[in-house]
């Protein structure tokens, strides 16, 4: 027993030793205020600490409308009917279940809905534009008496290499087409952007970055010479018809969690939102156009809102096996191998009406720029002002958790990768030089690097 | 939440107790503050010294007995209904109606309290199997089944061509066509097959009799009626096995390890309380006045679906009067906290017993009505409820959310 009791006394008396050396040991607070201590299953559906009364309830409400299913119109629950006529999914939570990221599916037969296509076409002027027939989303679901769009088709080819240290890897590359196509071939022009649902927490932090520390870190030119440009993306805010920052999305296309949301609830689950226009429905496709509405719009201000304070309002999980030896080297390997030159570590956040949001220090791990990653990941489909091979750097807070809550290991924005390690790997372009040091390293420096991101 | 992490445990379980005791009476200078996130998983075990095992088995195996019961009495009520909605669709009546109507109410009150056993992916609701969706689903996609107003064409029951025969089997795979397994079965679907949608400002749906008489889908309706009721009960008694004291392969894992058993227990009581009844069933309807936005909006039974759920908490804290309960279990770490847990208990039930208008009329009004201000107490009662069964549970040595 007393051995035992050594060894426990030891273990406490390391993890004071490394935080004395290390930043001060609320590097686990990756979320300042708005962190959270849990790691199970219910660590990304948190609410931030400290709501009350009105706001507890307006996270209920918002809770509610976030997870419960939309239903066919008419009907007796008139708040929650106008699903599609065409949709992708009948709640938020069919992608982000438990407000986690979702894998692509397996299979023609997987139910998982988690993964859809983006699709456009160029015009006559070369202006990139809705495809006329499909719109500008594939929706592989529709109501009763309405037609499916089609459904995803997906090949993939091998894609090997190996370590410098001889090891060998394997990645699998996903080509996408569509298949039963309802209303004619979509063309070989069409364009397809295919996109993975993320995890939710932390958007309203991110929210909070002032857009000047983020556009102060853009280099669009590359004047520093660094091999790392990061552009803004610009689009509208649809609340205010102001000129925004981009900031969520893939690309970075949208401009706020309000508006995200609301792009969401129209292209994905086809109801229809003070901010947004009518349903997804291309003239070719009667059916859809005939449709009962559920309400113009479906879903009202009072419910937007409420979904907008619940998803702002997630709390951040804390990281985990902070001062171990391995997370710790790893997280210096990551600064040297350059990742956190996108993968930006800390950010601050200006006043916010919710306190735990309200001035925080943050360590989302991501600069929300866009990149050129490569051909490898190119979708070849701009997206406002983002290329075909651009992509916003996605924040890594809670990463090492996604196993936990969704059951899988699938990153990157189409969930390609199937562990953390394939993930760095896909990483080319601008990241090409951190990714050809990644090869290079040890075995044992590779395992840092990844238990540093598991702990995140 | 508090800030608790959940305890590890790597090593065999006497080892743990005794290591732990070591941390805390060697290293420990934690003094049990649950917000200091560097010390919380030394609080928590800490803690947890102080409880018997012999009394956590004991707890969770009434639970897993009580558990058993409630699910029996629910097939039981289940079963009841069927043969009053068989006895309906051999001779369709407004008496023959009525009758199946009430099973449907008497058999509501058997399942309400059986859903204190959510949250904890359980038999009832694991994401892999659950039936839970298929047997409990809201909102109804009434559409999807039959005809509503201003749609006399719509819903399986009247595409004879999309769906030339109605079986279980059907049921379950068009669900899954349209997307999860929930919008056209269960409770609220043999709901709306008998009562029809809700049209009054006051009263509950009337759907004709006739719908089961003269019109041409009639038989189809009744057929769809039956087969709902054969889904419901074969769900019901699949979770129900599950919990049998002499083949449950769930309760055997379950009672395998009692200190998590305990765990679950209470973040099913904590979520149900906070987060399920008070949210997303009270709170929700009472933000949006959304008359219909109702757990049962076709009966109108919704007052007793709160007081069904507020129930099975109790159930499970109380285990129904017997020695070996939760309340036997946090009185044995703190007494003063399991009198505030049974006060906050009792003060939801009178709350719940002023209700004197169907829940679609007292959520209407303005803040000062007396409905709205009956339900908003009973959300914060229900949420103080929440948070002090997570802080019990925090004292027994748990990290529970309440989150769903």
């Amino acid at each position: 027993m007393g051995a035992l009791l050594l060894v426990a006394c030891n273990d406490a008396g390391d993890e004071e030793a490394s935080t004395t050396t290390a930043p001060p040991a609320d590097r686990t607070l990756s979320g300042g205020a708005a962190t959270v201590h849990v790691d199970g299953a219910g660590a990304f559906e948190q609410p931030v600490p400290g709501l009350e009364g009105e706001d507890r309830r307006a996270f209920a409400v918002g809770n509610n409308f976030f997870n419960d299913n939309w239903v066919t119109a008419p009907a007796s629950t008139e708040g929650r009917d106008g699903l599609g006529p065409t949709f992708n999914a009948q709640s938020c939570s069919s992608c982000h279940f438990r407000d986690g990221r979702a894998q692509p599916p397996e299979g023609p037969d997987d139910p998982e809905r988690g993964l859809l296509l983006r699709l456009s076409v160029l015009d006559a002027a070369g202006d990139v534009v809705p495809h006329p027939v499909y719109g500008d989303q594939l929706q592989d679901r529709a109501i009763e008496g309405v037609p499916v769009e089609g459904a995803i088709r997906i090949e993939h080819t091998e894609v090997t290499g190996e370590y410098a240290d001889g090891t060998p890897w394997s990645l699998l590359e996903p080509s996408y087409s569509i298949v039963d196509a309802a209303f004619g071939p979509i063309g070989d022009d069409v364009l397809i952007s295919p996109r993975i649902a993320p995890f939710v927490f932390g958007v309203g932090l991110l929210e909070g970055i002032p857009a000047d520390d983020i556009t102060a870190r853009a280099d669009p030119d590359d004047a520093n010479g660094d091999g790392i440009s990061g552009r803004a993306n610009m689009t509208i805010d649809p609340r205010t018809g102001d000129d925004a920052l981009g900031r969520f999305g893939w690309k970075a296309q949208m401009a706020t969690v309000e508006a995200q949301g609301a792009s969401a609830f129209l292209g994905d689950i086809g109801i229809t939102t003070p901010l947004s226009g009518p349903e997804n429905c291309p003239p070719a496709q009667v059916d859809c156009m005939a449709a009962p509405s559920g309400g113009d719009p479906e879903i009202d201000e009072l419910k937007l809102d409420r979904v907008t304070f619940y998803t702002r309002t997630l709390a951040v999980p804390a990281r985990r096996a902070v001062g171990e030896t391995d997370t710790d080297r790893g997280e210096v390997l990551f600064a040297d191998l350059g990742c956190a030159g996108c993968h930006v570590p800390e950010a601050t956040t200006g006043p916010a009406d919710v306190p735990a949001l309200d001035r925080q220090r943050i360590t989302p791990y991501t600069d929300l720029l866009l990149h050129d990653m490569g051909e490898g990941l190119a979708d070849g489909r701009p997206d406002g002002l983002a290329t075909g091979s651009e992509w916003r750097t996605p924040p890594l807070w809670g990463i090492g958790l996604v196993e936990t809550v969704s059951g899988h290991t699938r990153y990157m924005h189409d969930g390609r990768a199937r562990d953390l390690e394939e993930a760095v790997l896909w990483h080319g372009g601008e990241a090409e030089a951190a990714r050809r040091d990644y090869i290079d390293l040890s075995a044992d420096d590779r395992q840092a690097l990844l238990a540093f991101l598991g702990s995140l | 939440m508090t800030a608790q992490r959940r305890p590890r445990r790597l090593l065999g379980g006497a080892l743990i107790v005794a290591l732990l005791l070591g941390v805390a009476a060697g290293c420990g200078d934690d003094g049990g503050d649950a917000d200091d996130a560097s010390d919380t998983t030394e609080a928590s075990e800490e803690m947890s010294a102080d409880v018997d095992p012999a009394l956590e088995e004991a707890v969770a195996t009434t639970y897993a007995d009580l558990v058993f019961d409630s699910y029996d009495d629910a097939v039981s009520g289940a079963v009841d209904m069927q043969t009053a909605i068989d006895t309906f669709v051999a001779a369709p009546t407004d008496e023959s109606l009525d009758a199946a109507r009430q099973a449907w109410l008497d058999a509501r009150d058997l399942y309400g309290p059986t859903e204190a056993f959510r949250f904890y992916d359980g038999p009832i609701d694991n994401p892999d199997d659950g039936p839970e969706g298929q047997i409990n689903a809201w909102p109804m996609d009434e559409a999807y089944v039959d005809y509503v107003v201003d749609d006399p064409e719509a819903g399986i029951i009247n595409d004879v061509e999309g769906y030339p025969e109605i079986t279980a089997d059907v049921l379950v795979s068009a669900n899954e066509e349209g997307g999860e397994t929930n919008i056209s079965t269960g409770w609220h679907a043999i709901e709306f097959l008998l009562w029809g949608q809700d049209q009054s400002e006051d009263g509950p749906g009337d759907r004709p009799v006739t719908d089961y008489t003269d019109s041409p889908t009639a038989e189809r309706r009744a057929t769809y009626l039956q087969e709902l009721t054969t889904l419901l009960i074969s769900d019901l008694e699949s979770v129900r096995d599950e919990w049998d004291p002499e083949s449950g392969a769930y309760r055997e894992d379950f009672l395998s390890d009692p200190h998590e058993a305990i765990s679950k227990m209470m973040r099913g009581i904590g979520a149900l309380s906070s987060g399920e009844l008070a949210g997303e069933r009270i709170a929700v309807a009472w933000e949006t006045k959304d008359q219909e936005d109702e757990h049962s909006c076709f009966s109108d039974n919704t007052d007793a679906d709160v007081r069904n759920n507020a129930a099975g908490i109790e159930l499970v804290y109380l285990a129904g009067g017997a020695e070996d309960s939760l309340s036997a279990l946090v009185a044995s770490v703190s007494p003063e906290l399991d009198q505030q847990i049974r006060d906050q208990l009792d003060e939801t039930t009178a709350i719940i017993e002023t209700y004197d208008a169907p829940f679609d009329q007292m959520i209407l009004g303005d803040d000062e009505a007396p409905g709205r201000v009956a339900l908003i107490d009973t959300v914060e009662s229900l949420q103080a409820q929440g948070d002090l069964i997570a802080l019990a549970a925090t004292e027994l040595g748990h990290e529970i959310s309440l989150a769903i």
